[in-house]
């Protein structure tokens, strides 16, 4: 999960590290109150996941509260790069002497942490790699030993700040690299990371991503997150794998790598058939209850884009004859407002008997097809009709 | 011979006292796996029976070790205590570790890797968030199923379970000496790489099959050793050409994230190594019909 702007600075700002007060708000009204409340110069700032601000018209300075709550309105409902701006934040103005730059992320590649830093800081770190790389400093991160002051320091020199403030800039760093493990992030940013006139360090804004597999141990029920689309959130609530996608062929089936495969195969076979596509990625897992299946179908026939669906599973642990009875199960369960044709492909564990009973139930809406690619061909030419 | 596992290899269930592990450990001894015993603290000096067998309990993979001369470890504990499992294993030296379990936070995966290194990988990891590995005939560490395929030349590594699975159900009048599923999280132990090196070196593996899917630069690094290291024929197979960026697509590790991970880069990669790739797994299962036939 990708944090806000303003849930990282107010991680940061938990963990003792410098920031800049900051007050989230959702009217121009709010904004006005925010700004008086912080007083002097602001700066507001919409609250969305995507990079860009700035250039988009997303973030602006103003002198009092008044101009604040007229600035905040052309920010509100800005769209940037497909995220509509509902939230912005409120943030005290700085005295800006320097800019630098910090990250620790997952190098999966290294199969270790990495830290980025970086005595220039400001533009995108994409583009600094890509335009100055020899300014960039890359120093893998040990996951047992971490980062302590006399790493972070070394870390600071090689990003080439002098002495003095990488010894200003090293405590933070410690304390950034806390967030990273205590949080169970797999990115900890902060661009800016600036000195002000007066000498302070400040991290002015972050990027912290978590780690889902991680929230067993955290408290990050109450945290703000994206807004779902309505399917993806009903299959959420049901504890189902999906992802919504934009064709017309809806996909069910076991194990991620399979799924992925299918709807690869059913692109391919679309091209052949008006060009349609998957409409969605829905892994149910080993074990498909006639519930699972139930609820997977309710959610993929709930998509007005879905023309036919195409269930394919291949049964390793998962014995067929489950996922035959599920299937069966699950139409009797949706009745009526199952009305789009269903193309079946088992193979493996107990094959046989569940076609026999797919076979035996010969529900009108549902062809049972033996192998994959014949299968995707099916459920792509349906969806054509 | 077969790789890291065979008729050789005594099993160890860490968690098998759970439902998993019960459920599991039933499966691979009717598959005809030599399991020895299980670990779990809390019923150490107990037994267990599971499909016929009294199966030992013991306090720790050290012990459990000592007692019956295991040398392989099959771990189903849960997400929370995995990171521990893990590392007594490490502790213990036990030649292989297959960590089954699914979810496991990145930092722990990191930390158990990092912890393994420095121990000098004496244990091999494979996984987490995988099937396991089998050696058709011989022996099998994990949740596959032990009837899909007979002992053959083929050998198989790959990132997802059912697309194993798939795999070895299109292969089976040929047969494998090892299919291998490493896992779908973002770091993992055993890599394409540690497995297109050990096919290589076995001699009864003959022609090799690769699965990938996006995320991550394994395939690509894959490429890269096969054109320098292996002479055996590989044929590949990439899932994930339809996946959106920037969306986890079941397993952990499955995202495009910018331009990087993506499977037509993949796919490229190993054409560039001169590796056939097949569209859908029937074609590459066919493309692999067609080497073998050549051989």
């Amino acid at each position: 999960m990708d944090l806000f702007e303003y849930q990282a600075r107010d991680l940061f700002e938990s963990y003792n590290i410098p920031v800049l007060q900051g007050i989230v708000a959702d009217t121009p009204e709010e904004v006005e109150a925010a700004a008086a409340k912080i007083g002097g110069t602001v700066v507001v700032k919409a609250q969305v996941k995507a990079g860009g601000r700035g250039k988009a018209g997303g973030v602006k300075v103003a002198h009092s509260p008044e101009e604040a709550a007229e600035l905040s309105k052309k920010i509100f409902g800005l769209d940037i790069k497909g995220h509509v701006v509902k939230r912005v934040m409120v943030a005290q103005g700085a005295q800006i002497d320097k800019e630098y730059y910090f990250s620790v992320l997952l190098d999966r590649s290294n199969r270790t942490f990495l830290a980025l830093c970086s005595v220039e800081g400001g533009m995108e770190i994409e583009q600094l790699a890509e335009e100055r790389p020899e300014a960039l400093a890359k120093v893998p991160v040990d996951a047992v030993t971490g980062i302590d002051l006399a790493m972070a320091t070394s870390i600071a020199k090689q990003g080439g700040f002098d002495d003095a403030t990488a010894a200003k800039v090293a405590p933070v760093i410690v304390k950034l690299y806390e967030v990273f493990v205590k949080e169970d992030a797999t990115l900890v940013e902060v661009n800016p990371l600036v000195e002000t006139k007066d000498g302070q360090i400040l991290a002015l804004d972050g990027k912290v991503s978590l780690d889902d597999n991680a929230e067993f141990r955290h408290q990050r029920e109450e945290m703000e997150r994206d807004v779902l689309d309505p399917l993806e959130a009903k299959a959420k609530a049901w504890d189902l794998n999906y992802v919504k996608l934009d064709g017309e062929v809806g996909i069910i089936g076991n194990g991620a790598g399979l799924v992925m495969s299918t709807l690869d195969v059913v692109a391919y076979a679309g091209e052949r058939h008006g060009g349609v596509r998957p409409a969605n990625f829905l892994d149910i897992g080993g074990g498909a209850s006639a519930e699972v299946m139930a609820n997977g179908l309710d959610v993929i026939l709930g998509d007005p884009q879905v023309k036919s669906v195409f269930v394919n599973v291949f049964g390793g642990i998962t014995a067929c004859d489950a996922v035959a009875n599920g299937i069966v199960g699950a139409l009797e369960k949706l009745g009526a407002s199952a009305s789009k044709p269903l193309v079946v492909r088992l193979d493996g564990n107990n094959v046989a008997e569940g076609r026999r009973i797919l076979a035996e139930r010969n529900h009108p809406l549902v062809t049972v097809v033996e192998t994959m690619d014949e299968a995707a061909d099916k459920a792509a030419e349906l969806a054509n009709r | 011979m077969a790789i890291f596992l065979d008729e050789n290899s005594k099993i160890i269930v860490q968690g098998m006292t759970g439902s998993e592990g019960m459920k599991h450990t039933a499966r691979m001894l009717k598959g005809g796996s030599n399991i020895v015993g299980g670990v779990n603290p809390r019923k150490a000096g107990e037994t267990v029976e599971i499909d016929g067998k009294e199966l030992p309990v013991f306090g720790t993979v050290a012990e459990a070790m000592a007692a019956t001369g295991a040398n392989v470890s099959v771990i189903f504990v849960p997400p929370a205590f995995a990171k521990a499992a893990v590392v007594e294993a490490i502790d213990a030296e036990i030649g292989l570790a297959v960590v089954i379990t699914e979810g496991i936070p990145v930092h722990d995966s990191a930390t158990f890797w990092a912890y393994s290194c420095s121990k000098g990988n004496k244990t091999r990891i494979i996984g987490p968030n995988c099937p396991g590995i089998i050696s058709p005939g011989k022996s099998n560490a994990g949740i596959t199923p032990s009837d899909i395929t007979g002992a053959g030349p083929i050998g198989l590594v790959s990132k997802s379970g059912t697309l194993t699975y798939q795999m070895m159900f299109e292969l089976r009048d040929i047969g494998m000496s090892t299919a291998i599923g490493i896992g779908g999280d973002p770091i993992i132990g055993t890599t394409h790489i540690d497995a297109l090196a050990a096919f290589q070196a076995d001699p009864e593996t003959k022609a090799i099959v690769l699965i990938g899917e996006i995320g991550g630069d394994s395939e690509e690094k894959a490429a890269a050793y096969i054109k320098e290291h292996v002479t055996k024929p590989v044929v590949a197979y990439v899932a994930g050409f339809t996946a959106p960026e920037g969306k986890t697509m079941g397993h952990a590790g499955a995202i495009v994230s910018g331009s990087a991970g993506t499977a037509q880069a993949k796919k490229e990669a190993f054409e560039a190594a001169g590796v056939k790739v097949g569209k859908t797994p029937s074609e590459t299962a066919a493309l692999m019909r067609e080497v073998y036939a050549a051989l």
